[in-house]
């Protein structure tokens, strides 16, 4: 399929109908799973309704991961292949993932005021999650700093590929620490230890978050692509 | 003489005529003075957050050398000679971060010794201290390859710098500042050793892909 | 006389149906030509037409986006050509000696280093830092690399600028005698810069 809507034109044709089905998706499965995480779940037996900051909390989680692990194909297939749509695809997944993440570190904040009764605690799942919002700041910045484009995407892509290897040792470091320091372990989501009852509503959340992610992919590709040939109309307008 | 050899003296001369690690052991001990005085002279206080916070100073002192490493000789062209060169890209990089490591990461090493005696680290510690900051300024060094080579072309790019390798910075500091607070020092000292040589082994290799960008 | 001895290979560089552009911008289109052994080419053109660019693709420095760059009788061409660029690659701090003896670790050569400075004429100012030299100067410094590692294709781009009357008589020395030892020479240059060119390439025309 990569292989298949990696000619530009093949792509504009089909985000062109993938963007909105994929946002309508997200819409559905928004409007089933936030009235079910919310209102239709079971609350916590030890931490009440906070619970259900979970349901937001960890598909954020899951994706901003997801997300990174995306441009890091795309960034190996632009460099390897030198395809400009793989570029376009990280550079515009990573405002996204960087959301993804921002939003996984404020829930979380707001979930540890009353389950720890802090704002924040240095735990290592938030603390390994604030490394990658880090990582993402530095991949966005470093694009923005290259005036030329195309050197600019293939040097962030070389940063992403260097985060992506760094990531897994990143997390370990920040288990081990974690371990050192014992901090109050609260996260459990995601181990065996959560409910059935409370899977179904978790999953469709984290569709829709999945869908969400895509939809705004294509919009933001497709602007991106529309930029470059407005741009590049201009240049061949002034040099004729 | 190999040419390995020839880019690592000519760089170990080129950073001492440039005041070797003066500035870098400058802006150390000058960071780790701030210490005492935002936190109060207390013994206990300071025997706990002093060598950390020396990880940290060394850390920063290691960053802001990185700016001019590989952007002075994209700008005066001597890239392009590296570049043709018959040793590879990534030999005459680790040459370089190789350089950098003797001018400024092993005097930070030696210089964190007084730095952890006049913070109360407790006495013991100190060698521990020092050879976990010599593994740790090398893992410094190889990630501070890559960010200097993919800001290479960036002017002022030392913020972007410091962006985009302090993450980077996490694990050796962890390590690191376990053991020079006398938690796991044995085990830490694996680790950061493994960040050293991690750091070593593919530093070069992302920062000479990014130099060979630069030249286009 | 040494530095570039006659080359026993035969080298010849062939240029096919090659497009360069700068950005978004293209500079030249459909560029083909071939390049005998013994050559020297003078590459002439405005500022802004690509002769920097063209020298650059042939260095090897980036890969052309259309068109090929042939070597034949050379298997790795970054190892059989020099490049001297509009920058000179000096480093102010370190003595003209230094850099070349730096130059030769680099290229993997030896010994040539003292001829190199006569035939450049850098005698008097081997001890002295690069950032006390003239323009001039710098620029015989950077041509010194010619004479110190022997190689085949010589990219030289503007090498006269900033030289003054004896400067450019060697440097037409060095390139006479590098083509008629069977070097290739090209030069992007404003105005002829002394040997009688075995053919002119205009590009952006």
């Amino acid at each position: 399929m990569f292989s298949y809507l990696a000619n530009p034109a093949r792509f504009m044709a089909f985000s062109a109908w993938a963007g909105p089905i994929f946002m309508a998706a997200a819409a559905v499965l928004f409007a089933v799973g936030i009235p079910w995480a919310l209102i239709y779940s079971p609350a916590d037996y030890q931490q009440g309704e906070t619970v259900r900051i979970m349901y937001v909390h960890v598909p954020a989680a899951w994706w901003s991961l997801g997300i990174y692990a995306f441009m890091g194909g795309a960034s190996l297939v632009g460099l390897v292949w030198r395809h400009s749509l793989a570029d376009v695809a990280a550079r515009c997944a990573a405002p996204i993932g960087a959301t993804f993440a921002g939003v996984c570190l404020i829930s979380g904040s707001l979930w540890g005021a009353p389950t720890w009764g802090t704002w924040w605690e240095w735990d290592g799942r938030l603390t390994s999650m604030l490394v990658l919002f880090i990582i993402y700041l530095g991949y966005l910045a470093l694009w923005s700093a290259i005036e030329d484009e195309e050197r600019a995407a293939r040097l962030a892509a070389i940063l992403c590929l260097v985060g992506l290897i760094n990531l897994p040792i990143v997390k370990f470091s920040v288990d081990w620490w974690s371990t050192l320091h014992q901090p109050a372990s609260l996260f459990r989501a995601g181990g065996s230890a959560i409910d059935p009852s409370m899977l179904g509503p978790l999953l469709t959340m984290a569709g829709a978050f999945f869908f969400l992610f895509a939809g705004l992919l294509m919009f933001s590709m497709r602007t991106a692509i529309f930029r470059r040939r407005v741009e590049s109309a201009r240049l061949r307008a002034s040099q004729a | 003489m190999s040419a390995f050899a020839a880019t690592f003296r000519r760089e170990l001369s080129l950073m001492w005529a440039g005041g070797g690690a003066l500035t870098p052991l400058g802006y150390f001990f000058g960071a780790t003075l701030l210490v005492p005085l935002a936190m109060g002279p207390e013994r206990a206080l300071l025997a706990v957050a002093g060598p950390p916070l020396i990880w940290i100073a060394a850390a920063l002192a290691m960053l802001a050398t990185l700016e001019r490493l590989f952007q002075a000789d994209l700008e005066d062209g001597s890239l392009d000679q590296m570049l043709l060169s018959p040793a590879p890209l990534e030999a005459l990089t680790l040459a370089k971060g190789l350089a950098l490591w003797c001018v400024v990461g092993l005097p930070l090493a030696l210089a964190a010794a007084p730095a952890a005696i006049a913070l109360q680290a407790p006495v013991e510690l100190v060698p521990a201290i020092v050879a976990s900051l010599a593994l740790g300024t090398a893992a410094f060094a190889g990630i501070g390859l890559v960010g200097a080579a993919l800001t290479a072309g960036v002017r002022r790019g030392g913020v972007l710098i410091a962006l985009i390798v302090l993450p980077f910075f996490a694990p050796p500091i962890i390590f690191g500042a376990a053991v020079a607070g006398g938690e796991q020092v044995g085990s830490a000292m694996a680790l950061v050793a493994g960040c050293a040589l991690g750091a070593a082994a593919l530093g070069p290799i992302a920062a000479a892909a990014a130099l060979r960008l630069q030249a286009e | 006389m040494s530095g570039s001895g006659p080359f026993q290979d035969k080298m010849s560089l062939r240029v096919e149906q090659l497009s360069l552009s700068r950005g978004e911008r293209l500079l030249a289109r459909d560029l083909s030509f071939e390049v005998q052994a013994g050559s020297y080419v003078e590459i002439r053109g405005g500022n802004g037409t690509g002769k920097t660019t063209l020298l650059r693709a042939i260095g090897g420095y980036f890969r052309p986006r259309e068109g090929r760059i042939v070597f034949e009788g050379v298997e790795e061409p970054s190892l059989a050509l020099h490049y001297v660029g509009h920058l000179n690659g000096l480093k102010g701090g370190a003595s003209v000696r230094s850099h070349l003896r730096y130059w030769a670790g680099l290229f993997g050569v030896v010994g040539e280093e003292e001829n190199a400075l006569q035939r450049l004429g850098l005698r008097a100012q081997a001890d002295l830092p690069a950032r006390v030299l003239s323009q001039g100067q710098s620029r015989r410094l950077a041509l010194t690399r010619l004479v110190l590692a022997p190689r085949l294709l010589w990219l030289l781009d503007e090498p006269a600028a900033g030289l003054d009357a004896q400067g450019k008589a060697m440097l037409a020395d060095l390139i006479s005698a590098h083509c008629s030892a069977g070097g290739i020479a090209l030069a992007a240059v404003h105005e002829p810069i002394g040997p009688t060119p075995t053919r002119v390439l205009t590009v952006g025309a």
